[in-house]
């Protein structure tokens, strides 16, 4: 290759480089100035496509939303869903259950998020619980009526880190949303926003909040999706040393609760039923958990009248 | 014929950073509100220092999930899990030399951008009706260290040694 062509191709990487704000700006400027190269005869057709994949290996998706802003959309997510199903005010319980939270959150593959871990109550009959992206786990009064033990709690619990350990939440955001959001601002972001700019985010902010919370509530993850978080919160029990047969159990109480028809788990979740088949079938199945008297009396101290 | 080279000069520069950040002793930063730095690699640790978010550390080992890391300004190497850390460099200003050379690479994340604090303003004040309250009350719950513990102990549950893998 003749110095003049490397001194092309090394001008053209500065050029994308110093010249993209945005990442599909960078993209469509490695392509547009890697055809002129190309038609000018400075780069081989081989350095044009290497020169474009790289670039396009800056496209967005759902992985490209740094736990900052993770962190923001479970807020907003997390509000929504307090305001429809109002929180159980109750200190001593809600204490217990962020002891027992915090503890299976350090023991899962990703135990730090952004905000951290944090667990509320909910004073609603309905069997449901969700986790907002970045780690606010709600749990409802029904749900925890289906749990027997601490065992049980914690393998509810560890089903809802694990949905937030594998970004479950982000994944249900429509696509063409975060490629919005995340190329219309370009690498040029600034700490505050103009009015307009401001606006247009929050409104593709508003629609991810309502993708996410509307798969929460109404549409349900995938089996797919239920039955990863489900093998994960079996490895969260496991390494904290209850017995994931825990979560068996528990889906066991839940199939007897479970109105057919109900707008809770009912409908956002797999029948109990396939969920313990499915577990069992990847792990081992047996008995109900033998019972540690001192996990017991905690359990029923700080959820016993719940 | 200089300015070839310094263009060269640059681009070599640019992806001298890039494979700095591949090999050992590479360079991450801290992508958490507040990153703590433990004395062993373990949640029942002592915290030697809190970090905070887009400080960029060095990385010694990893062992289990846990990085061994030395802070910004050669502190003392202390230990934090991995989750907490980002290969990206984390930049809380736009503009900046750094920002551009991190755009480049992909390695980039402003710190800020898109989704923030300002996003979450504008959208409170559409929609009044969705209070806050209970999320801001959620995350001021923490849990202190020792009474993980010692609820691990009491209901003979397994101490997080390594921690999360």
């Amino acid at each position: 290759m003749t110095r003049m062509r490397w001194t092309a191709a090394a001008a053209l990487l500065l050029l994308a480089i110093l010249g993209g704000t945005g990442c599909a700006t960078l993209e469509e400027a490695a392509k547009v100035g890697t055809s002129v190269a190309k038609s000018k005869g400075v780069v081989t057709d081989d350095q044009a496509k290497s020169i474009t994949k790289v670039t396009k290996a800056v496209a967005k998706t759902f992985e490209d939303i740094t736990p900052e802003q993770e962190h923001y959309i479970g807020r907003s997510v997390g509000a929504v869903l307090v305001n429809r199903y109002k929180p159980y005010p109750n200190g001593p319980a809600n204490d217990y259950l962020n002891l027992l939270g915090q503890t299976l959150a350090q023991a899962s593959d990703r135990p730090e998020t952004f905000g951290g871990y944090h667990f509320l109550i909910l004073d609603s009959p309905e069997i449901n619980a969700f986790a907002a992206p970045g780690g606010l786990i709600f749990v409802s009064r029904g749900m925890l009526r289906c749990c027997g033990s601490e065992d049980a709690v914690a393998a509810v619990l560890a089903h809802e880190i694990a949905h937030v350990q594998l970004r479950h939440g982000l994944q249900a955001i429509d696509k063409s949303r975060v490629t919005e959001a995340l190329t219309t601002l370009g690498a040029e972001g600034a700490k505050s926003y103009g009015g307009q700019k401001l606006a247009d985010l929050t409104k593709v902010f508003e629609g991810s909040i309502s993708d996410v919370t509307s798969t929460l509530v109404n549409n349900g993850y995938s089996r797919g999706f239920e039955r990863e978080a489900d093998a994960a919160a079996v490895a969260i029990l496991t390494r904290v040393g209850y017995d994931p047969k825990g979560l068996v159990a528990m889906l066991t109480e839940m199939e007897k609760n479970l109105k057919p028809g109900g707008l809770d788990f009912a409908k956002t979740h797999p029948s109990p039923r396939s969920r313990i088949d499915d577990i069992e079938r990847q792990h081992a199945g047996g008995k109900a958990p033998a019972e540690v008297p001192a996990r017991q009396a905690r359990f029923r101290k700080g959820l016993g009248n719940i | 014929m200089r300015h070839t080279s310094a263009v060269l000069l640059v681009c070599l520069s640019l992806l001298g950073v890039s494979a700095a950040i591949e090999g050992g002793g590479k360079a991450m930063s801290v992508q958490v509100k507040q990153g703590q730095v433990r004395a062993t690699p373990s949640f029942l640790g002592k915290v030697v220092v809190t970090l905070a978010y887009g400080d960029r550390v060095e990385t010694l080992e990893e062992k289990d999930g846990w990085i061994r890391i030395v802070p910004p300004g050669k502190k003392a190497p202390g230990w934090m899990h991995s989750s907490a850390l980002s290969q990206k460099r984390i930049v809380l200003k736009a503009g900046t030399k750094e920002a551009d050379v991190a755009a480049s690479t992909g390695e980039l994340a402003l710190a800020g951008k898109g989704f923030n604090a300002d996003v979450e303003g504008e959208f409170k004040a559409r929609n009044r009706d969705i209070d806050f309250t209970w999320i801001d009350r959620m995350q001021n719950m923490n849990v202190p260290p020792g009474k993980i513990l010692a609820f691990v102990q009491e209901g003979k549950l397994i101490p997080a040694e390594g921690g999360g893998r």
